[in-house]
């Protein structure tokens, strides 16, 4: 084609075929941001995101992670809590019962060095890192037992770090729990 | 001509030389850790492994191929010898040594802590030296490049820079930035702290610090292979050139947004607020621009090439292309796992999605994918192209380059699409093993088996790109054709001045990293209580 035409003319063809090319990457680009924007707006779905501080030293004396509170709690407000701790190789508690259908807020902090866990095929993924809290908010629609490794490498044993996820009938979840105790399916 | 032939001759050569080692301890990763294999008796050699695995694919291979192919371009496209050819000796000496240094620590133990080098996790600070060592001498690299583009203009006033050293210098003014993040890191923070002079890091400033290097990093890989799509290609199947301002559009625009996006790797970190994480998510679908840019100038490019062959009509070019020629099958090898890739990078990228994805085999798919994959098989094209103009070989056997380029491909995807679906079923990544007999991970194992196929596959590629480069000798009566780049489609175009020098790119990347990172990092580093305790690794 080129051969026929004088080479400013298939120069031109040129430049408009790019250029149309570049409106298209622009348009691709927009839609994409504006669907972030939409999701995040809209389904206020955020990636976890608050910048909170923990001291390491003292988590396990005093406050929100000391032994006894870790697990899941029904808070004075009727909000579900979890709060959990990622230490090399574990995570206190093991075994972690939430109930269905039902907004969990986690909690989680590491004492040692950087976790992180994803629950199953949920969408429930956060690094854990120490000095600084974890927190997201997600719900569980299948109900049944979840793995929840651990996903950021967190030295030599990190291969056997996986603790488990009961979801629960939120009846039956509802049932087990007593206002003011902490609920895991840890098996005593 | 060039010159300084033994120069880049050596950095190809440790380049390959490393990266079949680091392709060994790959392909026995994924090995052991499959149901081929029964448990590894010291998961701790796995990491350790990893950790070689990663450091050398990630710092040392694609340094040297930037580097040596860096010095090619620059002597080939300006044509006069390299400036400085003495320092350019003095930084290869210094990633030979700072590698050595790197490996021998790692072999021993003393720094199983991935390449990654997440604090509080410290490695002995050899490890840390050793990967110091290899970036200095890639500094170095980066202002030989500055200087001999410099003396060029000066000799050539107002000429237009020579497309592929344009893009050379503008992947070396981005690794002097982008790798100032981690400098930073291993300087500041982890240097002092593996040294024992501190006691306690700031784990979450760490990350953002690392975040500045680790995405913007994949870039300085990347443009090595962008400049052999622009100016290589088209020439090497008999096209031109679409557009020759779209490649510096290109470049430039990665130069401007390679850095203010590191954060979209920290989405599911506690340390940084959702504002910055929006932010960078933002200026991440910005950077795909110049990769969608490229892919429809050398589409154009190649079609050029189909259609001086004779192709008619809408389809017709596809046909008549070299479809024997190697770099026509790699260009095309290359953009179907940079289309994979790439579309797997924008769930990754995307504010939300990333969720799913975080953190999980799919991640370690995404990369392989699109850097070992895309990228490192223009590395191997790049010197089957150089090989001649280096040893004064005839041209590489095409049946063997062939070859070798199948099996890349072939393996790459056999390794990479099993671990995008496990991942989204959420096997965590860097495990030295699996339990497969739990009922829930058991229906994965046969992905884990697959892709440990493809580990060997590659490791046979890796095997016959090393035998194809070191079995090529220089015949009696071989003439070496002059080497040349990619004829543009329209030569009298004239260049933008604004593209034809760095000052206002650089400008705005600079400026557009600190609007970006510079609130995070303030507020990180005044956090006293985020100081937690050093864990060194390999102490006992």
């Amino acid at each position: 084609m080129s051969a026929t035409l004088p080479s400013h003319e298939s120069e031109a063809i040129a430049v408009a075929a790019e250029r149309r090319w570049t409106w298209i990457v622009g348009a691709i680009i927009a839609v994409l941001i504006l669907m972030m924007v939409v999701t995040g707006v809209h389904w206020a779905s955020m990636p976890p995101s608050r910048v909170e501080t923990i001291d390491v030293k003292t988590l396990h004396l005093r406050g929100e992670f000391i032994e006894s509170n870790l697990g899941t709690a029904i808070e004075s407000d009727g909000r579900v809590v979890v709060r959990l701790i990622a230490q090399q190789y574990s995570f206190e508690p093991q075994c972690i019962a939430v109930p269905a259908d039902t907004p969990v807020t986690f909690r989680a902090t590491a004492t040692d060095a950087i976790h992180g866990f994803i629950i199953g095929r949920t969408n429930a993924n956060t690094m854990v890192v120490p000095g600084f809290v974890a927190t997201f908010t997600t719900s569980f629609s299948r109900t049944g037992e979840q793995l929840m490794p651990c996903h950021e490498y967190c030295g030599t044993g990190h291969e056997a770090m996986w603790g488990r996820v009961q979801v629960l009938p939120r009846d039956e979840f509802m049932a087990k729990a007593r206002p003011g105790e902490r609920l895991s399916c840890v098996a005593r | 001509m060039l010159h300084a032939r033994k120069l880049v001759l050596a950095h190809f050569w440790v380049a390959f030389i490393a990266f079949l080692g680091a392709l060994v301890l790959g392909a026995w990763q994924m090995y052991i850790r499959s149901p081929l294999s029964t448990w590894i008796n010291n998961p701790e050699h796995y990491y350790r492994s990893v950790t070689a695995h990663g450091t050398v694919m990630a710092y040392v291979l694609p340094t040297l191929v930037a580097m040596g192919f860096g010095y090619a371009i620059s002597e080939l496209a300006l044509k006069k010898p390299l400036i400085g050819v003495r320092w350019a000796w003095a930084g290869f000496w210094l990633v030979v040594v700072g590698t050595a240094v790197a490996a021998v620590t790692m072999a021993s133990g003393k720094a199983s802590v991935l390449y990654t080098f997440y604090p509080p996790m410290l490695a002995s600070p050899f490890y840390y030296l050793g990967v110091v060592l290899v970036v200095v001498g890639s500094w170095i690299w980066v202002a030989l490049m500055a200087i001999n583009l410099r003396a060029w203009k000066k000799q050539n006033p107002g000429e237009p820079v020579p497309l592929a050293m344009f893009g050379n210098v503008a992947g070396a003014y981005l690794w002097a930035w982008t790798s100032l993040g981690a400098a930073i890191e291993v300087l500041v923070l982890i240097l002092p702290a593996s040294l024992g002079l501190t006691d306690t890091i700031n784990a979450g400033l760490a990350r953002v610090f690392f975040s500045w290097t680790l995405h913007a990093i994949v870039y300085f890989w990347l443009m090595p292979s962008y400049i052999a799509f622009y100016t290589i290609v088209p020439r090497a199947i008999g096209g031109r050139l679409y557009s020759d301002t779209m490649g510096r559009v290109a470049f430039v625009l990665f130069l401007v947004f390679s850095m203010p996006i590191g954060i979209h790797h920290l989405f599911a970190d506690p340390q940084v607020g959702a504002g910055f994480k929006f932010v960078h998510a933002v200026m991440t679908a910005m950077v795909s621009v110049p990769t969608l840019l490229t892919v429809f100038t050398i589409v154009a490019s190649v079609e050029i090439a189909g259609r001086l062959r004779g192709g008619q009509g809408m389809f017709g070019w596809l046909r008549t292309l070299p479809w024997d020629n190697p770099m026509m099958l790699a260009v095309t090898f290359s953009f179907i796992m940079l289309g994979f890739g790439g579309a797997g990078g924008i769930i990754n990228m995307s504010y939300q999605l990333n969720e799913t994805i975080h953190n999980t085999q799919w991640v370690t798919g995404h990369f392989h994918l699109i850097f070992a994959g895309a990228i490192v098989l223009m590395y191997f094209m790049i010197a089957y192209e150089l090989w001649p103009q280096l040893t004064g070989c005839a041209p590489l056997s095409a049946a063997l380059v062939k070859w070798q380029i199948w099996l890349w491909f072939v393996g790459m995807m056999i390794l990479s699409m099993p671990w995008h679906l496990v991942g989204l079923l959420g096997m965590p990544r860097r495990m030295a093993y699996y339990d497969f007999t739990h009922p829930e991970l058991q229906p994965q194992a046969w992905t884990v088996t697959v892709s440990a196929i493809g580990g060997f596959i590659l490791l046979a590629s890796g095997i016959l790109l090393v035998y194809t480069l070191a079995t090529a000798r220089k015949k009696e009566g071989t003439v070496v054709a002059p080497f040349t780049f990619s004829r543009t489609a329209h030569p009298s175009a004239h260049t933008p001045v604004a593209l034809n020098g760095f000052g206002l790119w650089v400008a705005m990347m600079i400026g557009l990293t600190i609007v970006n990172y510079g609130y995070p990092i303030v507020q990180l580093a005044s956090l006293k209580e985020a100081y937690v305790p050093v864990i060194p690794i390999g102490s006992r």
